[in-house]
């Protein structure tokens, strides 16, 4: 045993070679890594779903919205009905066999209808999000990364911003320009990035005395490459929560539009227009142009709203239970 | 042995995770008798406090002990309700945690905090507990105890708020005191003062203490028993002085062979263990520690060894060693031929010290070099229009110089600057006055493309192995990033180059589409140590880049960084609070002292033939791991706290706390003397004799310095 605590290491060859007796016979890291194997682990962002879908209510609501988004975009594919052409004979009839949701007031069917404005619904909820989150993901990174008189002027800019009420100028705007869900998704989109880069600047503003970021500037990397390589990437998280509600405030703000009168243009819907068409017709007792859109208008933004906490708790625990 | 406080009989706790189960402690026996220390050592994750938790019975959640007994004299823990439980708690069992800033509750004042035990316990009036927090905040030697009783926690220090920390603990008297690392997160010379008043309590008091740590040196002097855990087991107890020189398991050898010393030669590798600890969510079957050990056999791997031993001394190992491992320098080349042949190609600047200080001034120019740096950040008042209302002095007046291929160590206590000036030299911070120079240019004068090519040669290693690598990027992109913003070689030739640097820091090519969070703190350090390297510095400044590790992956860590340093040849700025570390890893060393360098030298000028009373105190604290040494320790170094770098003393920054300090310390600032070739020191009552006065006439610079006889 005395022999074997006879260290001889290779000094100049070898200085790391403190590893005694029978160890791996050292020089050859790739046949024996002495920093140790490397254990598997899931991802980070394999442990946040593995967190998800310990949510129940969550999967649910994952569920719900799947099973709308079917209904609205590959339903029409199996259920025909003309939505093109009003049709004054079959004005407000009930559920039928042939109208499984009745008919509107314009003859049109109810459920058809529902399906074309859930199409439009949720093209606007995704595309006035994408713009949000995009703008004020890089506006809310510069401010961050740049600081100083910069972000201060930024930042009381949005402040400014968000002290407009935001309706008055969507309903200005949407005066101006057509209906059309492109216009709209911009016009909601540009108006609804403000608290995202308030997110997305303060997360900045906590990475960029990270040391990695540090560490990119000692290798001289540009502003723009720490921006987009590691500070938006690091930040995904936050963006990732904030778009689920941001998609559910587009729907809502949407939906208000089109209850008011300045939504999509006909022959186009929302279920905002058909709320607000159908708010004669409540007391008339035709339910049909009432309950089945206003509740799927409920699950859809609840949905979202369930779907965007849960996203963030998993995110959050995601390092503490492994 | 006087009758046991505390025993643990067979403990098992095991910690319930979503998925798995963690065996934290398996069948662990302890005993403390009154009056007692018994030290608990292992490394991160060996379970070491958890079985503290155990005693106390608050373990996290999902925890909760499976097997075995906890016995206070005759009194069963295990398994006892939580309202007598809680009666023991804080009463006759206390705890004093590591982070005092947490521990405490920053809403109440730190009078009512000690005396909230002493109400609820002994349901005593509200003055009457205020009176003996008193009497507790004197006893832990907490400076004029009657003013602060109304002070919150963030008013004081670190290590007042431990003092304060421990009090609590006392305040009940409790016959049985568990410390969790109580000194780990404070600084040597605060740390040596905090471990005295332990020290002394549980003599007055007479309380048995286990004290639960990962630092040998801090156990050492202080436990006349110590335990070391591994994996969850406890695989070798013994007396102190037994263990440190006699002991019988690989794991305690390997772990007290891997500590750097102040006293060893610093050519000397370390002693490394290889590879792991392992997952305790799933246990190997065997001897635990056998995957690491280099005596395994086939029945360690197979078979878990029982505890066996004889006397006081027990151990759990189908091979134990025969006392500590002796690294010996190959010696057929003549004895000392090799040593000096590594000295040579390693250390270039002090050995044959009249040659080449010369050779400094006249031939090559410093590689890096700085003048006077000043670098101050502003303290702002006011929400809106911050104004300066202050500044707090990082580093004030450094001057230094750094050779080609030389390494350079900086130490100092937390505060002292040592960072911010590790950021001037990489010049991600611009100094407010002075000159930092790399190979004679002004890097942060440059501007784009030119101070992107400058940057190549200086590079950093970061403290936190968890912050320094981008958490979304793999280890591929992490490496080539370097390559890739400098734009070299073609993606083919940046890949190859990221194999090869693997490779060199010895990790395995399937690491490379990893993420960081994949690996551990001693393997991130690995990535990290390769991505300094991947452009080629021609220096590197490494920011305590080991104090994150655990002792058993430190050397590893350390003998690589030393290997890599003089296979390429570059210098190396190591920053570190451990003197230890920097001397094995630097050829010269400066000692900085609250914004100022009080002292430069080779590590023996330092280490042997201390000039300033702050290095000197420095080397007293530094807890040593042997039990000889640390109990003939009497005094504890330095009193006092360090001073704000808001409001610095006058002249010399030491003096407030400096047993020599006399009237023209707080008047005039000292110089820069010189007393060796390359020893110097700023000190008006030097505890050596400095070298006649002409020779150090340049002022403060100790920059062009070298150019003497």
């Amino acid at each position: 045993m005395a022999d074997s605590q006879q260290i001889e290491p290779l000094i100049g060859e070898q200085m790391e070679g403190a590893m005694l007796g029978p160890a791996p016979s050292g020089g050859l890291h790739q046949l024996v890594p002495d920093g140790g194997e490397v254990y598997v682990t899931s991802s980070g962002w394999r442990l946040a779903w593995r967190e998800y879908a310990s949510n129940r209510l969550a999967l649910i609501a994952l569920a719900l919205l799947v099973l709308v988004v079917l209904f609205c975009f590959v339903g029409p594919i199996f259920y025909h009905s003309n939505q093109t052409l009003s049709n004054p004979l079959a004005q407000t009839e009930p559920p039928s066999g042939a109208h499984l949701l009745g008919t509107d007031q314009n003859g049109f069917d109810e459920l058809g209808r529902l399906m074309l404005g859930g199409q439009s619904a949720l093209e606007i909820g995704a595309y006035a999000s994408l713009v949000a989150i995009v703008i004020g993901t890089l506006y809310g990174a510069i401010a961050g990364l740049v600081g100083g008189v910069l972000d201060a002027v930024l930042m009381r800019f949005v402040d400014v911003l968000l002290s407009i009420p935001f309706l008055i100028v969507v309903l200005v705007l949407a005066t101006k320009y057509s209906g059309t869900v492109l216009d709209i998704s911009l016009v909601l989109g540009i108006f609804s990035w403000l608290v995202p880069s308030r997110l997305v600047r303060g997360e900045v503003l906590t990475l960029r005395t990270r040391d990695f970021v540090i560490a990119a500037q000692t290798m001289g990397a540009t502003r723009r490459r720490v921006i987009f390589r590691h500070l938006i990437p690091n930040a995904m998280s936050v963006t990732i929560v904030n778009i689920t509600f941001l998609i559910a405030d587009s729907i809502l703000a949407l939906a208000l539009l089109g209850f008011i009168g300045f939504g999509l243009q006909f022959p186009n819907t929302s279920w905002g227009d058909m709320l607000g068409n159908a708010q004669t017709y409540v007391t008339n007792g035709q339910w049909w142009l009432v309950y089945p859109v206003g509740g799927l208008l409920v699950v859809v933004v609840l949905c979202f709203n369930i779907i965007g906490d849960a996203l963030r708790d998993a995110v959050d625990v995601r390092l503490q239970r492994r | 042995m006087p009758t046991p406080a505390l025993k643990v009989h067979d403990l098992t706790t095991e910690i319930q995770l979503s998925r798995a189960t963690v065996h934290a402690v398996g069948n662990v026996d302890l005993e403390i008798g009154e009056g007692e220390t018994l030290g608990l050592v292992g490394e991160s994750g060996s379970g070491k406090s958890i079985l503290g938790l155990s005693i106390l019975g608050l373990l996290p959640g999902g925890g909760h002990v499976t097997g075995g007994s906890i016995k206070l004299y005759d009194r069963e823990l295990v398994g006892m309700k939580p309202r007598e439980l809680r009666e023991i708690r804080g009463n006759e069992i206390a705890m004093i945690f590591q982070d005092s800033l947490s521990s405490l509750n920053p809403t109440k004042s730190i009078g009512e905090q000690v005396a909230e035990p002493v109400r609820l316990h002994r349901g005593a009036s509200r003055k009457e507990a205020l009176d003996r927090a008193l009497e507790v905040l004197e006893l832990v030697g907490l400076p004029r105890p009657r003013e602060r009783l109304s002070d919150y926690p963030h008013q004081l220090s670190g290590g007042l708020r431990q003092r304060v920390m421990i009090a609590i603990a006392l305040a009940c008297e409790p016959k049985v005191l568990l410390a969790d690392e109580p000194t780990t997160a404070l600084d040597v010379t605060i740390q040596a003062q905090i471990l005295k008043v332990l020290d002394d309590l549980e003599q007055r008091l007479g309380m048995a203490t286990l004290l639960v740590t990962h630092d040998m040196g801090v156990v050492a002097g202080r436990s006349r028993r110590i335990n070391v855990m591994y994996a969850g087991r406890i695989v070798e107890t013994a007396p102190s002085e037994e263990l440190f020189t006699a002991m019988r398991h690989p794991y305690t050898q390997s772990l007290l062979g891997s500590i750097p010393r102040l006293e060893s030669d610093a050519s000397k590798p370390l002693l490394s263990i290889p590879g792991l600890p392992p997952d305790l969510t799933n246990p190997p079957a065997g001897c635990r520690f056998a995957a690491r050990c280099r005596f395994a056999t086939d029945q360690c791997r197979a078979q878990e060894p029982p505890l066996t031993g004889s006397g006081e001394h027990f151990f759990a190992c189908w091979n134990p060693v025969d006392g500590p491992a002796v690294i010996t320098v190959s010696k057929p080349a003549a004895g000392a031929a090799p040593a000096a042949a590594v000295a040579a190609s390693v250390i270039s600047e002090p050995a044959p010290a009249p040659a080449a200080a010369p050779a400094a001034t006249n031939g090559s120019a410093p590689l890096l070099e700085l003048v006077n740096v000043v670098r101050e950040y502003p303290v702002t008042a006011g929400a809106l229009l911050k104004r300066k209302v202050n500044s707090v002095k990082a580093v004030s007046n450094v001057s230094l110089y750094v050779n080609p291929g030389e390494s350079f160590g900086l130490v100092g206590e937390s505060g002292c600057g040592k960072t911010s000036l590790g950021k001037l030299i990489v010049g991600i911070e611009k100094p407010d006055a002075g000159q930092v120079k790399v190979r004679g240019e002004e890097l942060f004068k440059k501007r784009g493309g030119e101070l992107r090519t400058a940057r190549r040669v200086v590079q950093m290693m970061f403290q936190d192995p968890y912050g320094s690598l981008d958490p979304r990027m793999r280890v591929r992109s992490i490496l080539r990033e370097p390559m890739q913003v400098q734009g070299i070689g073609s993606a083919k030739e940046q890949d190859q180059r990221v194999r090869e640097l693997l490779g060199e820091v010895g990790l395995p090519v399937n690491a490379l589409e990893r993420y960081p969070h994949e690996f551990s703190g001693g393997q991130r350090q690995r990535i990290a140590l390769a991505r300094a390297l991947v452009l080629e510095p021609k220096i590197m400044v490494a920011d305590e880049p080991v104090s994150a590790l655990d002792v058993s992956i430190r050397s590893q860590v350390l003998n690589l960084m030393k290997r890599l340093q003089s296979e390429h040849g570059m210098a190396s700025i190591v920053i570190s609070h451990d003197l230890a570390v920097v001397k094995y890893l630097s050829d010269r060393i400066g000692v900085m002292y609250l914004g100022r360098l009080v002292e430069l030298g080779t590590g023996d000028d330092i280490y042997r033939r201390a000039a300033h009373p702050y290095t000197e105190a420095l080397i007293k604290t530094i807890p040593v791991p042997d039990p000889a040494v640390e109990k003939a320790k009497a005094d504890v170094g330095i009193r006092g706290e360090l001073p704000s770098p808001i409001d610095p003393p006058s002249g010399c920054r030491f003096r407030t706390r400096c047993p020599l300090a006399q009237e023209i310390c707080s008047q005039q600032e000292p110089p820069m003397r010189r007393f060796g070739p390359s020893h110097q020191a700023a000190c008006h009552f030097p505890l050596q004799t400095p070298e006649p006065e002409t020779a150090a006439t340049n002022g403060a610079g100790a920059s062009a310095a070298p150019s003497l006889s």
